[in-house]
């Protein structure tokens, strides 16, 4: 059929000043009327030469560096670096920091799917409610980092070997307390938007994305598993001691927003189920970090690993998070990478906008969890 | 009217007070000066009101999100929107390169003039109207689609791509909005057989409309219209601010952007007033004496611990004062109109609160394919219960179609992908 009137397409510049794009980050979008033709996503804004930084500072200076990755998540990103090093160099982890290091990782998954999950409620147009919820929750883990490593955010805690030091007496027994609490959160943070009517309606098969192209694109984490594949690198690689605690990988079907968004869910209540197996499990005492590791007093310059390289990788609260690491055998590495998972997951971005409205663009873009720190870095 | 006798009828103060002041002047002056008072207490209350709404809503919204709220300005806040007015005033007034200045100036005017202008009408107590017009229905969505115009011209004068978007939606909803409104209220019209509001609320004074089958439909469509027509959360789509950055008010600062707000809140405000005019019964309300209101506010000024002392001593006596002149006649009528209008905008700041925001289709497909055949079907409910005289069986009648229809059209507009779905916990 022949269109009866002439319309023009309009480009919009969603983003970098936008008060949902998370930051500086840019679409440049093409409309037809309210339809996304054309979405094109520019980066680059807040690059800040995070690799070649590490290139030219010894290895354990790059840990504060890696906090300002992923932001929401410092710790994921710490042990991240940390299980990379210690490949390269070959350093044992103590029994108690493993045991540290899982707690304060899985922790740091509750506060990101928490507040992701707020903010995506926020960009939907709940005014706030169900987001500051949900950072009434991230508040209290971020009082327990802040107890052990001295900062809320920041806390550039983990080091190889094992953590910066040991957690304060009773941290334990406040962390317990947490945990077992958190369960009563989600129920009413689901009650609030599960089966909203309206959250359904803006959020089922919008943005699906569908497993061959997930698979194609590398596209890891929550967005990976909502469309039905099961990959989760906890289970795949076992690494650090995962493989001691009994959990469950959720998966989606749909692979559209509302999948994401309740896979997320699901997760954290695993997430809830490790932690309580590990603070049940937590050696009364014993060495945060192991004799080799790279503690606080030891002269930073003087590790100096062998030739080589080595990948590390975790299944950080976004996806997989992998640290490469070329040692030429001086104080510093001689190639550090990042692979960071929000850049990979923006990469399938208009596959999932097209068609779609701008009022899904956002909500999209909310559901596939960036943070701007780690996708320009 | 002399002066002894003013106080004595609470339900009537205002109206007695306006009579004794225009007992002092001369004879020829009087319908003059009967205007000047009306125009210049809507005048004055209606700013009032928009200020305290929004300080009612930021309060409200931040107990529902464990906050406080305003606290910093004046006790509990309370002088938190004088001094928003203030800051509003002494902003710099920006309007971006290339837009068209007059446009672009006279559109927030557009937008506040005719919500002030619905306050003329509303019945606020017995005899308290300002003009009591014999077509007050007509002229309120009269005047009340003007807003339209003042947004989309306020989008396209700004020049920029947001505002456009946000006043192209802006339209198509209101728009599309009016039509079950003004549906949902030809039921009324033809139950009640006038265009005046007083002689809707006179109708009431036995039953309130909403306790009908068909009056709670319209009720509903008429409310849930309204807050589509002012912008408001789950309907905030022209101003979406997570998608538009403002909608049609994102090149508006200073005192410009706080008229947008004004119009936007006067209207809420409106909606309200009007939902309790046509179907909650108005200014009539339950025999309740006054005398225990006056005992229970008393006692909250008594005991706000936060409050100034001299504040809770005068509140106290001035309350014990009210008791002793007023406390055996009934609640007057204009305390019912505000305490119901102000029910129903707990309601929409409780949606604000609550809700996330429809999309643009899914709120155009909610008023054509579920409103405006309800609508439709209501006007024949309503049709029934004029024309069969037996209760009972108007009331099975008009119930089953409404309920049916009302099923019918969920079936028919159903989404296909809303099904609970099975995760599967995989090792």
């Amino acid at each position: 059929m022949e269109q009866a009137i002439e319309s023009q397409l309009l480009e919009i510049s969603l983003g970098p000043q936008h008060p949902s794009t998370h930051g500086v980050f840019r679409m440049n979008a093409t409309l037809d009327g309210e339809t996304i033709v054309k979405l094109k996503p520019v980066m680059g804004y807040l690059h800040r030469n995070h690799e070649q930084i590490g290139e030219s500072i010894s290895y354990i200076a790059s840990f504060p560096f890696t906090d300002r990755l992923d932001y929401f998540s410092a710790m994921s990103n710490n042990l991240g670096l940390a299980i990379a090093i210690e490949q390269l160099g070959g350093i044992p982890v103590s029994e108690r920091g493993e045991y540290v290091r899982v707690i304060m990782a899985e922790l740091t998954r509750l506060v990101n799917h928490t507040a992701v999950t707020g903010f995506l409620i926020n960009d939907m147009g709940a005014f706030g409610t169900p987001l500051l919820y949900a950072f009434r929750e991230r508040e209290k883990i971020l009082d327990l980092f802040e107890a052990a490593s001295g900062s809320r955010m920041m806390c550039n805690y983990v080091r190889p070997g094992g953590v910066r030091e040991d957690v304060p007496a009773g941290w334990l027994a406040q962390a317990k307390q947490l945990v077992d609490g958190y369960p009563r959160f989600l129920d009413e943070f689901e009650m609030l938007l599960t089966d909203n009517e309206i959250i359904r309606q803006r959020t089922q098969g919008v943005g699906v994305l569908s497993k061959e192209l997930a698979v194609n694109a590398s596209v890891t984490g929550p967005m990976l598993r909502a469309t039905g594949v099961n990959y989760d690198i906890r289970k795949v690689d076992g690494y650090s001691i995962y493989p001691r605690f009994a959990f469950k990988i959720p998966l989606g079907s749909a692979g559209d927003v509302y999948d994401r968004y309740y896979v997320r869910i699901l997760e954290m209540r695993e997430s809830v189920k490790i932690l309580q197996q590990a603070l049940k499990q937590i050696p009364d005492s014993g060495p945060a970090i192991s004799p080799k590791g790279l503690a606080i007093g030891k002269a930073p310059r003087t590790f100096r690993p062998a030739k080589g390289d080595a990948y590390g990788r975790i299944e950080a609260p976004k996806g997989e998070l992998g640290f490469y690491l070329v040692s030429d055998g001086s104080p510093q590495p001689y190639r550090y990478h990042v692979r960071a998972p929000s850049f990979v997951n923006l990469t399938v971005l208009e596959d999932m906008c097209l068609g779609q409205k701008v009022a899904d663009t956002i909500i999209i873009l909310g559901s596939v969890d960036i943070v701007l720190g780690e996708v320009d870095r | 009217m002399p002066l002894s006798q003013v106080w004595q009828d609470l339900d009537q103060l205002f109206v007695h007070a306006k009579q004794f002041l225009l007992g002092v002047l001369p004879e020829p002056w009087r319908p003059w000066a009967s205007m000047v008072v009306t125009i210049g207490v809507i005048a004055a209350i209606a700013p009032a009101i928009m200020m305290y709404l929004t300080w009612i809503e930021r309060k409200l919204i931040a107990r529902m999100q464990n906050r406080f709220g305003p606290t910093r300005v004046g006790v509990y806040g309370l002088a938190q929107p004088l001094a928003d007015g203030l800051k509003m005033l002494i902003k710099e007034d920006i309007v971006p390169r290339g837009a068209d200045r007059l446009l672009h100036t006279v559109a927030p005017i557009l937008a506040v003039v005719p919500a002030m202008l619905v306050f003329v009408i509303t019945p606020f107590g017995r005899g308290m109207i300002g003009a009591d017009l014999n077509v007050g229905l007509l002229y309120f969505f009269a005047i009340s689609s003007i807003g339209s115009y003042a947004i989309f011209m306020g989008g396209w004068a700004s020049r920029s791509k947001f505002s456009m978007l946000g006043a192209m939606r802006a339209v198509a909803q209101i728009i599309s909005y009016e039509v079950p409104g003004v549906l949902s209220v030809v039921a009324v019209i033809m139950v009640t057989g006038t265009l005046s509001l007083t002689g809707i609320v006179d109708a009431q004074a036995d039953q309130w409309f909403v306790f009908t089958p068909w009056g709670l439909v319209g009720c509903l469509m008429f409310f849930l219209s309204g807050v589509a027509e002012v912008n408001r959360t789950p309907f905030d789509m022209p101003e979406a601010e997570s998608e538009l950055v403002g909608g049609f008010h994102t090149e508006y600062s200073g005192m410009k952007f706080a008229l947008w707000y004004m119009a936007e809140f006067l209207e809420s405000f409106a909606i309200c007033a009007f939902t309790v005019t046509l179907f909650l019964g108005g200014w009539h309300g339950p025999n309740i004496p006054f005398g225990i209101v006056a005992v229970l506010l008393g006692m909250i000024i008594a005991t706000g611990s936060r409050l100034p002392w001299p504040v809770r001593v005068l509140g106290a006596a001035a309350m014990a004062g009210a008791l002793v002149l007023w406390g055996r006649q009934p609640m007057p009528s204009w305390i019912w109109f505000f305490t119901k209008t102000y029910a129903l905008i707990f309601v929409l700041v409780w949606f604000r609160g609550t809700f996330p925001r429809l999309r643009v289709d899914q709120l155009m497909g909610l008023a054509w394919k579920f409103f405006l055949p309800l609508a439709l079907v209501n006007i024949v409910a309503a049709g029934l219960w004029v024309l069969i005289p037996n209760p009972i069986l108007t009331w099975v009648l008009s119930t089953t179609i409404l309920m049916a229809s009302a099923w019918l059209l969920v079936l028919a507009n159903k989404p296909a992908p809303l099904a609970r779905r099975t995760y599967v916990l995989a090792d």
